[in-house]
Formats: structure tokens, sequence, C-alpha cells
């Protein structure tokens, strides 16, 4: 059961991380599906990062915390790519992040193949390589529970991203963006300055999700699957918790007891006995977005403006 | 080149040439990126050999053993004995058509089918039940592929029309339900029917039944075969280049064809002149689907390949790279042929670059820097609008033709 507990709460950061990023860019009126390739992109700085300051010798603290923050910067510089064409250029949103997702796991493939010098794509972080810095210093032990350093991070996002959307001026603005721009404009907001910090946090965000997705949970990755659908998922964790901090909070843990599922179902007694095959288990998420999708989809109020390009001159 | 046209058909023509300039923009950029790509790759290689050469020699290196190879694909002289390289060239642009067409085709109706990926392995899956199990003849296991992909084409299409579910998260959604699905029902614990424990593929269906395999062709140049008996080309470029023309003509001249862009232009238009607008999103998705899933049967009733139940945990790029292939044709069927030809002499040549020092997805990277450039190749296309309505007379009434709907 503590496995369970565990495996949820990582996937569960993980979503909430990675819902809250595409909840300050749709918010602010990006649509943001680019979080599965922000995802890969932080996950694997993040990991070369793990390898080089260990190579650096830096403390481990110190190791670990650089490591998480650069994840982030390489999350949100990559997302500017996404705000650059949506904003600047106008495009078309979805396709610009549907682009952005496939360069995302090119460019991590050919990066993992050339780091390694061979054709393999994988990255190996793990304790078992005589790493000072490694994968298992991203946890910590209380009791019988395995936590890790990222559900404090996701616990701090969730309140920083409550405080900063419902208690600040900038969140306010931000949100007006989202829904209604030319009125925002009219008052002296800068709609593009808005749009693009509402995508750099996503990317932020993000970014760190990715590497909390890797990082706690193996010891080594192999960048051609991508994160297996896991920004998508989070995409839709952010439907369900109707681009609200605490919703994102509690549909993030409702996908990751299923998402749990595909690490632990040999470990619990009478999942065993059914014998499904893991394939099953890995399905499970999806299909439970989609049911969820399903019934809440009429329902659903998305920010008014999200996915319409902002154009100063146009009325 | 007559001119006769140019005048009255202004309009329509620059629109073609300028989606056409667009487009050859995008490849032009994506390859310059390609190149520095490469560049970066070489000197970080050399560096770590702690070789030095200067920038020229550098270019030179880069150029013949990397991007040589990018350009001239399938026709790399070293790769392509026996016509071994234009052959991969053919058998991968035919699915790559298909699966454009089929991103094309929603494009039209107004939706993004980022699904094709999950049709494609569904199609596959029927496609290899119905010839290794059922032993059906090709033609047959083609329509079942077709089928395949119908059904969980239409999945997203069903989804829009009646639950408001925006159709691109339910594609990305069943996507992966199709992958791990296909793959558990293949693998079934090592039971499966069409599973071959010893390779741990599925069966050829070379051994399991010859009579599904596409029927193959040669060339003749000079009274010599261009193809060697162990690399004859199929059909499948063919079926895809007959689907690309007819989809044409649904799209272009038909009422069911109309109506559907209607849907596309004005979802509310539509329904105001008595369209149904639901009928048409199933159906819509539905057409794309079954596209996308005859692509994966063209390509895996070639025999060139099995699928892999145990290794296959990313969706095929095939089902991606569609939608490069229909941004890059302004999502004109008969454009879909040209750019998947593109796509697939890039995706080959990569494979055939020193993969000690550049690695194939190289190529990848390549396809997705045009898809981010034509998410926003609008921007060139009116730019380049600006500058032929200006000179009208470097129009040519040739290019008009391509008219985007």
């Amino acid at each position: 059961m503590w496995l369970l507990l565990k495996y949820t709460l990582l996937y569960a950061s993980v979503l909430a991380l990675v819902a809250l990023g595409g909840m300050f860019s749709e918010r602010s009126g990006v649509i943001n599906i680019a979080l599965e390739g922000i995802m890969v992109v932080g996950g694997l700085i993040g990991v070369v990062m793990i390898n080089l300051l260990n190579a650096a010798g830096i403390p481990v603290f110190l190791g670990v915390l650089l490591a998480i923050l650069i994840s982030g910067v390489a999350g949100a510089v990559y997302s500017s790519l996404l705000a650059f064409s949506a904003v600047n250029l106008k495009a078309d949103q979805t396709i610009g992040g549907t682009a952005l997702n496939l360069l995302a796991t090119a460019l991590a493939v050919v990066i993992a193949k050339r780091i390694n010098g061979t054709d393999s794509p994988k990255i190996s972080y793990n304790a078992n390589t005589n790493k000072v810095l490694n994968n298992l210093h991203f946890s910590f032990q209380i009791g019988p529970l395995t936590l890790n350093w990222f559900i404090v991070v996701a616990i701090v996002a969730l309140i920083a991203a409550w405080f900063i959307l419902y208690r600040t001026r900038f969140g306010m603005r931000l949100m007006a963006c989202g829904e209604h721009p030319q009125a925002a404009d009219s008052v002296g907001i800068n709609v593009y300055k808005m749009r693009w910090c509402g995508v750099l946090i996503s990317g932020f965000l993000g970014g760190i999700g990715g590497m909390a997705y890797i990082v706690p949970a193996v010891g080594d990755w192999n960048f051609e699957m991508g994160v297996a659908g896991m920004g998508f998922l989070a995409l839709a964790v952010m439907i369900f918790g109707q681009w609200k901090p605490m919703g994102i909070a509690a549909a993030a843990l409702f996908f990751a007891v299923f998402r749990a599922m595909a690490n632990i179902f040999d470990s619990i007694a009478f999942l065993n006995a059914l014998n499904w095959p893991k394939e099953i288990y890995n399905m499970m998420p999806f299909i439970a977005s989609m049911v969820v999708l399903a019934f809440t989809s009429k329902k659903s109020r998305a920010p008014k403006a999200e996915g319409i390009p902002y154009d100063k001159g146009s009325r | 080149m007559s001119k006769k046209n140019t005048a009255p058909r202004l309009g329509s023509a620059v629109g073609g040439i300028g989606s056409l300039l667009a487009s050859l923009t995008c490849i032009l950029v994506g390859l310059v990126i390609g190149f520095v790509v490469l560049l970066v790759l070489g000197w970080i290689t050399l560096a770590q050999d702690g070789n030095s050469l200067t920038f020229g020699q550098m270019l030179t290196k880069t150029w013949n053993s990397g991007f040589k190879a990018i350009l001239s694909g399938g026709f790399y002289s070293t790769a392509n004995a026996m016509g071994m390289g234009v052959r991969t060239e053919i058998l991968q642009a035919a699915p790559l058509v298909m699966t454009g067409l089929s991103v094309a085709f929603a494009f039209k109706t107004g939706l993004f089918n980022i699904g094709a990926a999950g049709q494609y392995t569904v199609g596959a899956y029927f496609a290899l039940y119905s010839a290794i199990v059922m032993k059906l003849p090709w033609w047959a296991c083609l329509l079942a592929a077709a089928l395949g992909g119908a059904i969980w084409g239409s999945i997203p299409g069903l989804f829009k029309a009646f639950l408001n579910v925006n159709e691109v998260i339910t594609s990305i959604m069943f996507n992966w339900i199709g992958l791990y699905a296909v793959n558990t029902l293949i693998y079934q614990g090592g039971t499966g029917v069409m599973f071959n424990t010893n390779t741990t593929k599925t069966y050829t269906i070379k051994q399991a039944s010859p009579g599904s395999l596409l029927p193959t062709f040669n060339v003749g140049i000079g009274g010599k075969d261009y193809f060697g008996a162990m690399f004859l080309p199929t059909i499948g470029i063919f079926i895809a280049v007959a689907v690309a023309v007819v989809v044409w003509v649904v799209l272009n001249k038909t009422t069911f064809g109309y109506e559907l862009k209607a849907c596309g232009h004005n979802k509310d238009a539509a329904k105001y002149a008595g369209i149904n607008d639901k009928k048409n999103i199933v159906l819509s998705m539905t057409i794309a689907g079954a596209l996308a899933g005859l692509g994966a049967g063209l390509f895996y009733l070639s025999g060139s390949k099995e699928w892999e139940p145990l290794v296959s945990t990313a969706l095929p790029a095939v089902g991606f790279n569609g939608i490069s292939v229909a941004l890059l044709a302004s999502s004109n069927p008969v454009g879909c042929i040209f750019s998947a030809l593109f796509i697939a002499h890039i995706t080959v040549g990569g494979g055939f670059m020193d993969a000690s020092v550049f690695p194939g997805e190289v190529s990848d990277i390549i396809s997705g820097v045009v898809i981010y450039l034509c998410a926003f190749s609008l921007l060139f296309k009116s730019g380049i609008l600006k500058f032929f309505t200006r000179k009208p007379k470097t129009v040519s009434p040739e290019n008009g033709k391509e008219r985007e709907a």
C-alpha cells in the first residue's frame, strides 16, 4: 500500500506541475499542447545536468537544487519557441505546439545518442554507476514511505499558483488576457507581454515536471519514447481541473492513481490475481481521461480567448 | 506555360503560387537548420576526439558524411545497390502519402487529426490479422486496414460531434490506447496467434500467407532491370497516388466534398444552409482514419517489416510526419504526393549518414522544424502574395491550379 501511495504521489506531483504550467499558458490565452515536448526537453536537460554536476563534484543538496532549476529554465527556453510563434507571429497554436512536441523528441534522441557516442538513446543516472549524484538523492524517506523532492516542489508551486492567480495584480491581468484581450489592452495591459509570461511560466513548470517524471522513478531513460503521453494527460488534468489550481490538484491525484497502477499492479494481490497484461494498466489513465472528459466537457468552461491570436490592430 | 488564364484567375493563381513558395521556404529553412545541427554535431565529435580541423574542413566533412546523404535520400550512391535505396524511399512514401491525406482531409473540415498515428497502428493490426491469421488476398487485407483505421478515426469524430470534446485531445488519447491495445492483442503474453516467439515479432507474411503480399513491379532501364530481385518495390505507391487523386475529386468535384469544406469554413453558416454538421464531422474523421489505416496496410503488406509488440513503445512516426506532409502541401491532396516524397527522401537519407557522428533522427528534426515553420507559413504567404500582386506579371498560371479551397 505504501508503494501505491509512493507512486500516486509521484505521478500526482508530475501531473500537477505540468497541468499548472498548462493552466498559466491557457489562462493567458495560449493553448499549450507542447507540454509533452517541454517535458522531454526539461527531462533531458535535467538528466544531463545530473551527470554534469556529478562530474563537477558539487555538494549533493546543491546539485539536486541546481538540476531541478535548470530543467525548469530549459523548459522555459524551449517554450519561448511556442510563445514566439503563437504571440508574435500569430501562428496556429495547435500546429505550433505539435511541431514542438515532435521536435523535442527528435532533438532529445539526437542529443542522447551523441552523449553516448553510440546508437543508444538511453541516458543513465542511477546509483549503480558509482555516481555521487544520482536519482536516489531526489527521494527521501518518512517512515515506510518514500517521497521525492518534486512533491515538495509541486506543493509549493500549487500554493504559489493559487496566490499568484487570485491574489496578485499579475494574476488578474493574466486571466484578463485569456478572457478578453481587447478589454485588457484597452486598460493598458500589454497583452503580448502577459501571454509571453504565461507561456514561459508553463515552460518552467513543464520542464521541472518532465524531470519529475523521469528521475525519481527509474535509473535510466530511453528518450525514444519521449515521456509516453504524460504531457497530454496533464492537459486532460488541466481541463478536468477546470483551469483552477485546486481543481488541478484534485484531478492530478485522481489520474495519478490510475497511472501508478501500471507500476505496482503485480505487487497488489487481487490485481495480480486478475492476470491482466501490463498494457491494460498503461491504457487506464488514457481511458479514464476520455471517460471523464466525455462527461464533463459539455459543462467545461475554458478561458474564452484561448487559441485565438491577439492582434492589436483588429477589433 | 500559356498565359491566357492569367488575368481572370489572378487571385487563385497567386494564392497557389503563394502556398508553393511558402512551402519551399519552409523546406529551405528546415534544411538549413538541419545542416547547422549536423555541423554542431560534427564539431562536438571532433572536439571529443581531440582533432582540430579548420572551419572549411569541417564544412566539407559535414557535407560529405552527413548532409549529402540527406539531400540524396534513396539515391545516395553507396546505399542504392540494386535499387535498394530507391525502393526504401517509395516504400516509405506510400504510407506517408496516406497519413498526409488523412491529416489534410480532416483539415478541410476544420479538424486537426493528430490521431493518424493511432489510426495507422490499428490499421496495421487489422492488416496483419487478415493476412497472417485469415490469409485473405492483398486487396481484402487493404480494405481491412482501412476499416480498422476508420473505426479508430470515427471515435474522435463522435466525441467531437456529440460530447463536445476537442478532437485533438481525443485523438491523442486514442493514439496511446490504440498502441497499447495492439501490442497486447498481438503479444497476449506470448500466446498470440500472430506472435512468433523465436523472433519476438509477428510472423512474416511471406511465410504465413504469400497471397497477402502486395504485387511488385520492376522498371527496365537500358534493357536492364533497375531493381534487384531482392528489392522489388510494391505497387503501394501507385495505390497511394490513385487515392490522392480520388480524394482530390471528392473534395473538389462532389457535393459531399463541398459540404465538408463548408463545415470547415464556417460551421454555423453550414448548419444554417441545411448541412448536417455533426454527420460531416463524424464522416470526415472516419474517412481520415480510413486513409491512415490504408497507409498502414500499404506498408505492412509489403512484407518488409513485422510488428514488434515488445519494443513498440513509441507511436509510429509516420503518423506524425503526415502532419508535415499535409501542411507542406497546404492540404492539397495531390500536393501531398510530392511532400510525402520529400519527407520520405530526407528520412531515408538520414539513415544513410555516418551513424557514429550523425544520428539519423536529424531528419526528424528537419521535419519538426518544417511543421513549426508551416504553423505561421500564412505569414510568408501573405508576404509573398503582397509581393506578387504588386508585380503580377511574374505569376505563372501553371501553378495556379493548386488553388487552396
